[in-house]
């Protein structure tokens, strides 16, 4: 039998449903951490922002999200995350304690440019524990997330989806 | 320098001491034998004659008396094919799987240089012959003249392929894998034996996209297992790592994999070598998504050794054909075949 060459034409594939191709990708999840802004006075000050979620996934009860959050939110969720769920944790941006002492030359924790560097890392921190597809099961995530407020006290579970 | 090495040479082989005689041991097909390579322990490749299970391995043994002139006394001089498995972990133990042997003299004495012929017929070699991170095995000739305090040997190492046949079932690999409502995909190769020279092919397509996926590489593993029951210990090494898409997938799409194995440094699978050793492969289809998060799925193949057909080549025997008509137009051409292929 003679076989020089080995045949290496395609496999047959299923030619594409056009809705699929030039329809809006399954996996569409946009998070934004923006509009800092500062509440109450004196030693009780302390920095909220804005946190918007835009998604098609099905696991998300709203589509489109906003609630206000704090840095100590934030460790909350972090902490949540680590005890519950499988998922290696990324970091959160620093905690600058150092900044939050006294006769500082600038406006310690809320120095513009300090906000916003910590801005950046809580969207990229938000950004990757989203996607992850365990963390996605998560109560504390959805709570954190599309909630009007994050209650402590709440009872850790797991999403299932219908 | 070399004169103080000599008077040294000299002065311990008159009391005894140190190699009297060169030994060589020079197979009969020699120069017609083909030769393979072979990566040894140290990452060297180097080539060694390559036999076949039940192949004849016959050739001779020449003793060269460095001092002729002076008897060489001897304990007996033979001739071992041996075929061994050595674990790294435990290299005093050598397990023989081989072992046969031929006497070429009897204890006495060599008064000159000399020739023995030995043969050992249609030798069985059951295994290949492997190099690897925890093991190996090997194949050759150990010639040994016995001598009453030192024997004086010399090893011939061979390299032994097995060959296999066109598996007669050959099913392709189809399997739907995923994350409940995350990734689905189904993936698909056409064959699950593949020969060394052979080419994988075979695509993977999306039923669910709901990950933010940037690309998907196939890579080819190779796995060594050693020792046994508690003891097992396994030895996973990349062989290639090789991308077939970049960019984000979507539901529908499929995607094509065509990859040549004659590329990279594979052998045959190999499961429970005298029952100490196996070396399976596994092709890793892995999806990295834009976060660094890998999904994976690990499938085995099995890999074997085709045997290489010597055929005249079809434009030649074409030639001879097309001749036969030319002849007609050219007369002296037909002559000049006819009398070639007159064979009365």
């Amino acid at each position: 039998m003679a076989e020089t060459i080995a045949d290496t034409r395609r496999l047959y594939t299923k030619p594409q449903n056009l809705n699929d191709a030039y329809g809006p990708p399954s996996n569409f999840l946009e998070i934004d951490v923006s509009n800092p802004e500062t509440v109450g006075v004196g030693r009780g000050r302390y920095t909220t922002y804005e946190v918007r979620l835009k998604t098609n996934l099905p696991i998300f009860k709203l589509k489109e999200s906003s609630v206000r959050r704090r840095y100590s939110d934030f460790e909350w969720l972090r902490a949540e995350l680590e005890r519950e769920s499988k998922v290696v944790v990324p970091p959160l941006p620093g905690k600058a304690l150092f900044r939050q002492l006294p006769f500082r030359g600038d406006d310690g924790i809320f120095d513009d440019s300090f906000i916003e560097e910590r801005r950046q890392g809580l969207e990229q921190f938000l950004n990757k524990v989203a996607g992850h597809p365990l963390a996605q099961n998560e109560r504390c995530l959805h709570m954190f997330l599309q909630d009007e407020s994050v209650d402590k006290n709440y009872t850790p579970s797991k999403i299932r989806q219908a | 320098e070399h004169l103080g090495q000599s008077i040294i040479e000299a002065a311990m082989s008159f009391f005894g001491f140190g190699q009297s005689a060169d030994i060589d041991i020079v197979l009969n097909d020699a120069e017609t034998r083909k030769k393979a390579e072979h990566r040894s322990e140290d990452g060297r490749k180097d080539k060694y004659f390559l036999f076949y299970d039940g192949e004849t391995v016959s050739g001779k043994v020449n003793v060269t008396l460095k001092y002729p002139g002076k008897r060489l006394e001897h304990n007996g001089i033979k001739i071992e094919f041996i075929g061994q498995i050595e674990m790294y972990y435990d290299r005093g133990n050598h397990h023989e799987f081989v072992s046969l042997v031929k006497d070429l003299a009897r204890p006495g004495e060599l008064t000159q240089s000399q020739t023995f012929d030995f043969e050992f017929t249609h030798v069985e070699k059951p295994y290949e012959s492997y190099t690897g991170q925890n093991v190996k095995l090997r194949y050759f000739l150990r010639a040994t003249v016995g001598r009453r305090l030192n024997d004086i040997s010399k090893e011939l190492d061979l390299v032994v392929h097995t060959l296999s046949t066109y598996p007669e079932l050959n099913s392709s690999i189809k399997m739907e894998v995923g994350i409940e409502d995350c990734l689905h995909i189904e993936f698909e190769y056409n064959k699950s034996k593949y020969h060394l020279k052979d080419v994988i092919v075979g695509k993977i397509y999306f039923l669910l996209v709901r990950i933010k996926i940037k690309h998907m590489e196939i890579d080819i593993i190779k796995r060594e297992t050693t020792g046994t029951g508690p003891n097992v210990y396994h030895e996973n090494d990349t062989i290639a790592k090789y991308e077939i898409m970049d960019g984000a997938p979507v539901r529908g799409e499929s995607i094509p994999i065509r990859l040549f194995l004659a590329g990279y440094e594979l052998t045959p699978t190999m499961r429970d070598i005298n029952k100490k050793f196996s070396v399976r492969y596994y092709l890793n289809l892995v999806l990295i998504d834009e976060e660094e998060r890998r999904y994976f799925k690990q499938q085995e193949i099995t890999l074997w050794r085709k045997g290489d057909i010597v055929r005249k080549s079809m434009s030649h025997q074409a030639a001879i054909a097309s001749q036969r008509f030319e002849g007609t137009s050219n007369p002296e051409k037909f002559r000049g075949h006819n009398s070639e292929e007159d064979t009365s």
